[in-house]
Parts: structure tokens; C-alpha cells; sequence
């Protein structure tokens, strides 16, 4: 379990991390989710005491991470894939690291083995492809069956077989009974691997919740219309006061209104209805939607401004979450 | 594929309840097998012995054969710090080996991942600064005893008597490889201050040579006061047999003067490796 409370870090001016207070409850994988310079590096490298919190303090099952007997026995990580010394064998890495922790010499192969590097135990890991690499970071995290894991990015730059290979990975640790911790910036690798989430966004928490409730709450629903009398029915909608969209020549996007008063609003006023069907918004959009004031860079499509940020539906939002942890 | 879905940790055999702590030992351990397992480390200390001993020789050889004093003048020479002349490219190639040491750690990341391992950060210290120490003692030995073996077999040949039972001679040739791991503990001290392996190296090598070249641009009054207390001056007394009373300080009170330079540098580092943010 790990449980940070008003954990906060400055780099000079900027506020990297934010009064963040969270757990990470064991036996479930927990995703850590933020735009790019959310902040998710900076919280693990805080919870592994790679840097010192400004205020605030993480504790891992209690303890600050640098009071654990045995670090390796207690975390497992992976921050960073490329944080090896290139120059030395995948073997010689792990037994270093290994012998930190007075961990048997034999373990080494035995990692090496899950993770399907034993043809290059000898290699030095300067040669290794993205997916080699990760998986030798993988093994090391594994080196002391520790109860916490924490993946930083895991799948970035991996094939498909690689991703699916990770994913069943933190799966299974996690119905072990471990503790999973897995960031990304994508909601999409969230969506297939993790029950819980905890979202920042500019070093904030935006949201603490199950996967499900983060859809529930997230995600409006959108109805397509199909009609020949588009306007028609987009003015009788908009006087109900919903928002309808013109989606090409005969079909609208209404929100704000449900599929039943929308079917029975055309039946009253004898407008004839081609397809009526329910659009769920991906959580991909409700992520984007709640963090895009938190993004970091913007990047701006020529010829257009960069989009605004939608303030009242993140504080909206913000605030559904509030009420829920009252 | 399959196996990892049913069991995350198929195939590994559970792990011997744990006893004690983590610490100065495993990190010890750590720190040997880091060091052995690197090729740039062996590169760096065959470096060394090849450049400091090749040198010395070279130059004893030209100049026992070159030289047409007679033995009794010579003999009121330092014969004994002549035959360690290399030791002056030598020193060079041991800071480069200690500050690589812990700067390699920062340029490649590595650094993270010791410190994850291991996050207690004062043991993963003094277990690598031991190793490195340890490590350029012995390669400093090596290359101390074989450059005077060798060449004081030159000056033999001239019909001189040098040997290691001449006076100071053995306290010269212990202090030679004393001095060059003292340049490795002094770039190790650099090396935890700067991160950097350039400025490390930068900072060493003025420290010991381009501040010594340096200082005899100074007027001949100052130079002496001053530069007897220059790292390469101090530390230098060790590995020689004869010392100007007034101008030089004496074997052991100079390597005194050079570790108290290693020791501030290594005390700062210590400090700041453990407070500064990884």
C-alpha cells in the first residue's frame, strides 16, 4: 500500500506536484493518469525518495521508502527503462542489483528467464532494442517478489505482443495480492488494465475513483439522429434545452437530453426518425476533456488558435468528484 | 505468454525469508561486481599502468644510457622519484578512473536505479568510494613497485646502488601508488560534487597538474610559500627521497596536506550525493 498525503514538489518556480494526498490499495492495479508534465514521474520519483518532497510525505505500507529492511523485497520498479549503465551485461546488472539486497545470485537467471532475455544475459544492454530494455527493466523490479509495483510508461514504444505481455503481467501481480501502480498518459491502456484510477493534472488530483465511476461520471452521453427534418427537430430539442449539433445533411449530435424524450419529442410532432442510436463518448474524450486545462504545452494546428479550455466543465467536474469524497 | 496470466511469477522459486537489513555489505558487493563488470573501468586502470609505467621506463632508460655524469653524481640525485616519473601522466589516468567511477552512474541514469535499489544513500557511498580506493591502492601498487623494479635496473647498470632497501627508497615506492590512489579518491570527491564526468576529469587534472604549471608564474617569493601546498607538491613528497628543507614539505606531512584536499572534496560529496535530489 502506498499512501501519499499533501505531498507537494518545487523545482524552482514551478509546482510540479501539488498538495497530492492518495492510496494505492494492493491487490487491484491502479492506474496514475495525467497529460504529459502532469506531474506522474515526479510522484514516483517522490514516493521512491529519489527526491525529497518540499512538504508532504508518502509512507509504503507505513514506512518511508528509505526505513524498508530490504528495499527490493518491499518495491519493485521501473521508472525508467534507460536509467542502466549501458556498458554492463544484462547479467552482471541484475547480480548488482541483486547483491544490494543480500538476494541469492540465482535469482538473476531466474528473472531473466520470466522475462525472456536468457539468450542475452551476456550482452551488454547498450545494444538492447525499447522492448529488450523494458523487460530487463521489468526483471529488476521482479528481482526481490516485492509486494509494491510501479511502472512508469510501461508500454511506451513496445510492440503489440510486448504491451499485452505487460499487461497480463501487472494483471496477475495484482491478483496476487500486490500492490500495482501503473502511470500513463493514456486513458486507452488504463481502460484495459486498471480497476482504479487516480488522475492529475498540473501536479493535482482531478480524480480518485474506480474505472467504472470515472466513466459514469465523464462520459455524456450523445444521441445521432437520423431525420430528414433536421432543423426542425433541432429547434424542438434546443427548447427542451438540449444542445444539438448538425452531423451532415440529415442527422444531428444531441446531448443533454435523453434516447427516450428524444424518440418520443419526433413521434409527437410526426417527424420521421431513419436511426436513432446512443453514442457513449470514449474515456479517451473524458480524459481529454477533464485534463485539457492541464496540459502542459498545447499544440496549436495552423491556422487555428489552440482550443480553449472548457473551465466550467472541469470545475463541474472537480466538484462531482469533491462531493463524493465528503 | 500463457504462464503469465495464471501465475506472474511462474518459474521462480520463492526467495529465503529475509534477515537483517540492507546494507553497507550488499552495497559492497554491488559496488565490486558495478566496477569488474565494466570494460571502461579495465580500459581506464590498463591505461594507467601501461602510460605510467611505459613512461617511466622509457625515460630512465634514455637518461642512464643518455647521461654521461659520473655515478657518484648521480647518485646524490633522486634516483628513486626519477624511476617514478610516470607517475605524473599516471595520476591523470586515475582520476579519470574515479571520477568516471560515480559520474558514469549520473550520465547514464544508472544512479536512479542504485537508489532505488538501495534508497539509504550514505552506504551506497562509502561502499563505491571503498571499492574505487581499494581498487586504484592496488593498481597504484602494481604500478609503482614495476616501474622501480624496471628501471632501477638501469641505473644499476651504471654500477649506482638502488634498490628498495635504499634509504627512503621503500617508503617512495608504497608512497607512489599511495599518491595515485589518493588522485583517484580526490576526482571521486569532484566527481559527487560536479555529476559531470567532463568537468570531473577538468577539474582533477587542473587541480593536480595545470595549477602546479600555473603557479610558476608567480613571483619567486610567493611560489615559496605557496607551492609547497599544492595537491601535486604535497602529495608528491611521498614518492620522492629527498625534500628541500623551507621549500618542500616532508614525505608524510605532504601525503598528510594531499588526503586533507581528497577528504574535503569527499566530505562535500558525501553530502551533497545524500541531500541533493537524484
Amino acid at each position: 500500500m502506498i499512501e501519499a498525503i499533501g505531498l507537494t514538489k518545487r523545482y524552482g518556480e514551478r509546482l510540479a506536484v501539488d498538495d497530492l494526498s492518495f492510496t494505492v490499495k494492493p491487490g487491484q492495479v491502479t492506474g496514475f493518469l495525467g497529460p504529459n508534465g502532469a506531474g506522474k514521474s515526479t510522484t514516483m520519483r517522490l514516493i521512491l525518495g529519489l527526491d525529497a518532497p518540499t512538504s508532504g510525505a508518502v509512507t509504503i505500507d507505513g514506512k518511508p521508502f528509505a526505513k524498508v529492511a530490504h528495499p527490493m523485497r518491499e518495491v519493485g520498479a521501473l521508472l525508467d527503462a534507460k536509467a542502466i549503465h549501458g556498458g554492463r551485461s544484462a547479467h552482471n546488472h541484475l547480480l548488482c542489483l541483486a547483491q544490494t539486497n543480500n538476494l541469492p545470485a540465482s535469482r538473476v537467471g531466474e528473472v531473466l528467464d520470466l522475462v525472456g532475455l536468457r539468450e542475452v544475459a551476456k550482452k551488454r544492454s547498450k545494444g538492447f532494442s525499447l522492448g529488450m530494455g523494458q523487460r530487463l527493466g521489468i526483471a529488476a523490479a521482479l528481482l526481490g517478489d516485492p509486494k509494491v509495483l510501479m511502472f512508469d510508461e510501461p508500454v511506451n514504444g513496445l510492440d503489440p505482443e510486448g504491451i499485452l505481455w505487460i499487461r497480463n503481467l501487472m494483471k496477475a501481480l495484482a491478483e496476487e495480492g500486490r500492490t500495482v501502480f501503473v502511470s500513463s498518459h493514456l486513458m486507452s491502456e488504463m481502460e484495459n488494465t486498471a480497476e482504479h484510477l487516480i488522475v492529475i493534472g498540473r501536479g493535482r488530483l482531478v480524480a480518485d475513483c474506480t474505472v467504472q465511476e470515472f466513466i459514469d461520471q465523464n462520459s455524456e452521453l450523445t444521441i445521432r439522429v437520423r431525420t430528414p427534418e433536421r432543423d426542425r427537430l433541432a429547434a424542438l430539442v434546443q427548447a427542451k434545452g438540449a444542445a444539438a449539433a448538425h452531423d451532415g445533411d440529415d442527422a444531428l449530435r444531441i446531448t443533454r437530453l435523453g434516447m427516450t424524450e428524444v424518440g418520443d419529442l419526433a413521434f409527437d410532432n410526426g417527424i420521421r426518425v431513419h436511426e436513432l442510436s446512443p453514442i457513449q463518448a470514449s474515456l479517451e474524450q473524458a480524459f481529454m476533456e477533464l485534463t485539457k486545462d492541464s496540459v502542459e504545452y498545447h499544440a496549436a494546428v495552423p491556422g487555428q488558435a489552440p482550443a480553449p479550455a472548457d473551465a466550467a466543465q472541469i470545475n463541474a467536474a472537480l466538484a462531482t468528484r469533491q462531493g463524493d469524497r465528503s | 505468454m500463457t504462464t503469465a496470466t495464471t501465475s506472474a511469477l511462474g518459474g521462480l522459486t520463492s526467495l529465503p525469508p529475509a534477515s537483517g537489513r540492507a546494507g553497507f555489505g550488499g552495497a559492497l558487493r554491488s559496488e565490486w561486481t558495478k566496477i569488474r563488470s565494466l570494460r571502461s573501468t579495465m580500459w581506464t586502470l590498463g591505461c594507467a599502468i601501461v602510460v605510467t609505467i611505459g613512461l617511466g621506463v622509457l625515460a630512465n632508460w634514455g637518461r642512464a644510457h643518455g647521461d654521461d655524469a659520473s655515478a657518484a653524481r648521480l647518485a646524490q640525485e633522486d634516483l628513486t622519484q626519477r624511476t617514478l616519473f610516470g607517475i605524473i601522466f599516471g595520476q591523470l589516468v586515475m582520476v579519470v578512473f574515479g571520477a568516471l567511477a560515480i559520474t558514469g552512474e549520473y550520465a547514464t541514469g544508472m544512479i536512479r536505479t542504485s537508489l532505488t535499489v538501495q534508497p539509504r544513500r550514505a552506504p551506497v557511498f562509502w561502499a563505491k568510494l571503498l571499492v574505487v580506493t581499494a581498487l586504484a591502492f592496488v593498481v597504484g601498487e602494481i604500478i609503482s613497485f614495476t616501474s622501480f623494479l624496471i628501471s632501477s635496473s638501469f641505473w644499476r647498470a651504471k654500477g649506482i646502488s638502488l634498490s628498495l632497501s635504499s634509504p627512503h627508497a621503500m617508503q617512495a615506492v608504497v608512497g607512489g601508488g599511495l599518491y595515485l590512489a589518493g588522485s583517484a579518491v580526490l576526482a571521486f570527491g569532484l566527481g559527487a560534487i560536479l555529476r559531470h564526468t567532463a568537468g570531473a576529469i577538468t577539474a582533477g587534472v587542473g587541480l593536480l597538474f595545470v595549477a602546479t604549471i600555473l603557479a610558476n608564474f608567480l613571483p619567486q617569493t610567493w611560489q615559496n610559500h605557496f607551492d609547497k601546498w599544492l595537491p601535486f607538491n604535497s602529495g608528491g613528497q611521498v614518492w620522492a627521497t629527498q625534500h628541500v628543507v623551507g621549500t618542500d614539505l616532508g614525505a608524510w606531512s605532504g601525503f598528510l596536506v594531499f588526503m586533507i584536499y581528497g577528504a574535503v572534496f569527499v566530505a562535500l560529496g558525501s553530502y551533497l550525493f545524500r541531500k541533493r535530489d537524484a
